[in-house]
């Protein structure tokens, strides 16, 4: 099993405690996180990429448990191997496109896969040096999808990556994230609300509010 | 890509923010820069030219005044004292040796010092081209003089009366250049020497001309005869000169003899170091307020890069949020914003001391003459390295708030928010 989690819980201060339903992927698999707004998906999201500590529980991805890890080899060990995909793109306005990327290989100290062929794969090969702000949100969407990818991590983890593109972006972006973490070999995990998604992966577990 | 880049790029994202606190900064370290330049220029120079002077002798007046125009040539002289009175103090036992002075006249506002060859060898000079005056009318320039005039050994001139330009000429007789000295970066740069008889003569012929005609022999006597090259030049009749330069015989001489001359004879007595440092003084109040200033503009300047950073970091929330995700320890953060205002405020150190530079430069530039013309712009002081430093601590300074707030800012609250 590449990546493993067992009985998640968290509490948000003055909240419910949440618990999450376990997961576990092997290399190449996909999965869906669905549920309702506010019901704890991007907390399930936080936890995995270790960016939240967890209540009770475990994350175990590649053999290392996430929770014994801690201050700056977390977040080496998460630029090396988590890939995040966020709801909006978020990329560095002041670099370019390539620096945005090879701000990435640098956190990491990885030189990653190269970072002009993964663009063209993307069909974003012309916009190698272009300014942020001149970039399209699909376009730029799909730059954050190569910044999660150009460090072959284990794991690919993309919170509503859908929820501001249009169908035929969504059908692109889904198909990318596949076809690249497959080729990778990464686990993929898709946190959605987007009923869209689902046509494309079958897999998927529910997070509900209790 | 590495943090120094990043920051870099952070910075010239956005220039006008960048750019107004870095002149802001630059300009309170220029006005610093040029106040040490000219601090340490002046005092040096200072020393340098009253160098084997104890004590000036001049004519009743401010004291200040004798020194600045008979040391500094920068004054006007307050007067004329009789040379027998001057030659009375010289025999003094008190005195070591003495330099009499004969002011008056200028070359196109180049002062004409009437003296001796002593005053030459008080100054340490050495010749260019030509040697030493031996008759009457013939003059050693200053290198300053000789370089901005362009006149060479064996022209002629004719000087003019007053010591400042754009007064009368003294067209009855033409003083000979026979030296030209090497620069020495001392007051006889910019002077015009000669003897203390063609001083005399100059202003004889002025008076003389509408009398009598003189006998040629007369004139064969008056005007080719050597001149003293040491001590009081030889004559009968009652002369004038303007100043004494005098060097004590023992440490007594700086208590007795100034009390001396001040209380029984018609002379004044004034000590450049005690003058000078007594001028020092007044200056100082408008030094120490520039300073303020310079100070205050650093401090707002601190603030400015405090602000700028602040507020950046506000906008920048997302990207450090982003920054940690994929991969970036909080030391990093913390170092990037820190570098960000490092690279400020050292940019800002280096603008500031060629700004400094630049602005010392021009000021030369427009001065021909005076004593500012002689300050060289481009010596570069240790001290000057301490303004690098103290730039340094003040961009650390301004980036401590705001680095802790990037080294505090929790990532997952940041993603989520959005």
């Amino acid at each position: 099993m590449l990546f493993k989690t067992k009985e998640l819980s968290f509490a948000h201060p003055g909240r419910k405690i949440l618990k999450f339903p376990d997961i576990s992927l092997d290399a190449s698999e996909a999965l869906l996180v669905l549920g309702e707004s506010g019901s704890g998906k991007t907390t399930l999201l936080n936890l995995l990429a270790g960016l939240l500590h967890p209540l009770t529980g475990s994350v175990i991805l590649d053999g290392k448990e996430l929770s014994q890890l801690s201050g700056s080899k977390l977040d080496l060990f998460r630029g090396k191997n988590i890939g995040i995909v966020f709801q909006k793109p978020h990329l560095l306005a002041p670099l370019s496109v390539k620096e945005n990327l090879e701000m990435a290989h640098f956190l990491a100290k990885t030189s990653g896969q190269a970072i002009k062929s993964l663009l063209e794969e993307l069909g974003i090969g012309s916009k190698l040096n272009a300014a942020i702000q001149t970039l399209s949100e699909g376009e730029a969407q799909r730059v954050s999808i190569a910044r999660a990818l150009v460090n072959s991590p284990k794991l690919i983890l993309a919170d509503e990556p859908t929820s501001s593109l249009d169908d035929h972006n969504t059908e692109k972006v889904i198909g990318l994230l596949k076809t690249q973490s497959r080729k990778i070999g990464a686990a993929l995990i898709i946190v959605t609300h987007d009923q869209r998604v689902k046509n494309h992966i079958s897999n998927f577990i529910e997070v509900k509010a209790s | 890509m590495n943090i120094l880049k990043l920051s870099w790029k952070y910075l010239s994202f956005k220039p006008l923010s960048t750019g107004l606190n870095m002149l802001l900064l630059a300009l309170g370290l220029a006005i610093i820069t040029v106040l040490l330049l000219i601090q340490d220029q002046f005092e040096k120079k200072m020393t340098q030219d009253a160098e084997g002077i104890d004590l000036v002798v001049g004519a009743k007046g401010s004291p200040l005044q004798i020194i600045l125009s008979a040391v500094y040539h920068i004054d006007f002289p307050t007067g004329n004292i009789p040379m027998k009175e001057a030659m009375r103090l010289d025999q003094s036992r008190l005195v070591k040796s003495t330099i009499p002075l004969a002011l008056g006249d200028n070359y196109l506002g180049y002062r004409i010092v009437g003296t001796n060859h002593d005053y030459l060898a008080m100054h340490e000079v050495d010749y260019q081209e030509g040697k030493a005056w031996e008759l009457p009318f013939e003059v050693v320039l200053g290198a300053m003089v000789a370089e901005k005039t362009g006149m060479k050994v064996g022209e002629t001139f004719t000087g003019s009366h007053g010591i400042s330009e754009g007064s009368h000429d003294h067209e009855a007789h033409d003083y000979e250049i026979v030296g030209i000295l090497e620069p020495k970066g001392t007051v006889v740069d910019r002077l015009v020497m000669t003897s203390i008889e063609s001083v005399w003569l100059t202003h004889d012929e002025e008076e003389e001309e509408a009398h009598v005609e003189e006998s040629d022999a007369d004139h064969q006597k008056k005007f080719h005869s050597p001149v003293a090259k040491s001590g009081f030049p030889k004559t009968e009749q009652d002369r004038d000169v303007t100043a004494l330069l005098v060097q004590y015989r023992s440490p007594m001489a700086a208590v007795q003899l100034p009390r001396m001359i001040n209380s029984a004879t018609s002379m004044q007595a004034a000590s450049p170091t005690f003058e000078m440092s007594r001028l020092f003084e007044l200056l100082g109040v408008g030094v120490t307020l520039l300073q303020g200033l310079a100070f205050v503009l650093i401090g707002i300047s601190g603030l400015g890069i405090f602000i700028a950073l602040y507020n950046s970091l506000k906008e920048r929330k997302y990207d450090l949020a982003i920054l940690r995700a994929i991969g970036a320890s909080r030391f990093q953060l913390l170092l990037m914003v820190f570098l960000e205002g490092i690279i400020l405020t050292v940019l800002g150190a280096v603008l500031g001391i060629i700004l400094g530079h630049s602005f010392l430069s021009l000021l030369v530039s427009q001065n021909d003459q005076g004593v500012v013309s002689s300050l060289h712009p481009w010596v570069f002081l240790k001290q000057e390295l301490w303004i690098v430093v103290y730039a340094l601590l003040v961009g650390i300074v301004a980036s401590l708030i705001p680095a802790w707030t990037a080294y505090q800012t929790s990532i997952a609250k940041q993603l989520t928010k959005a």
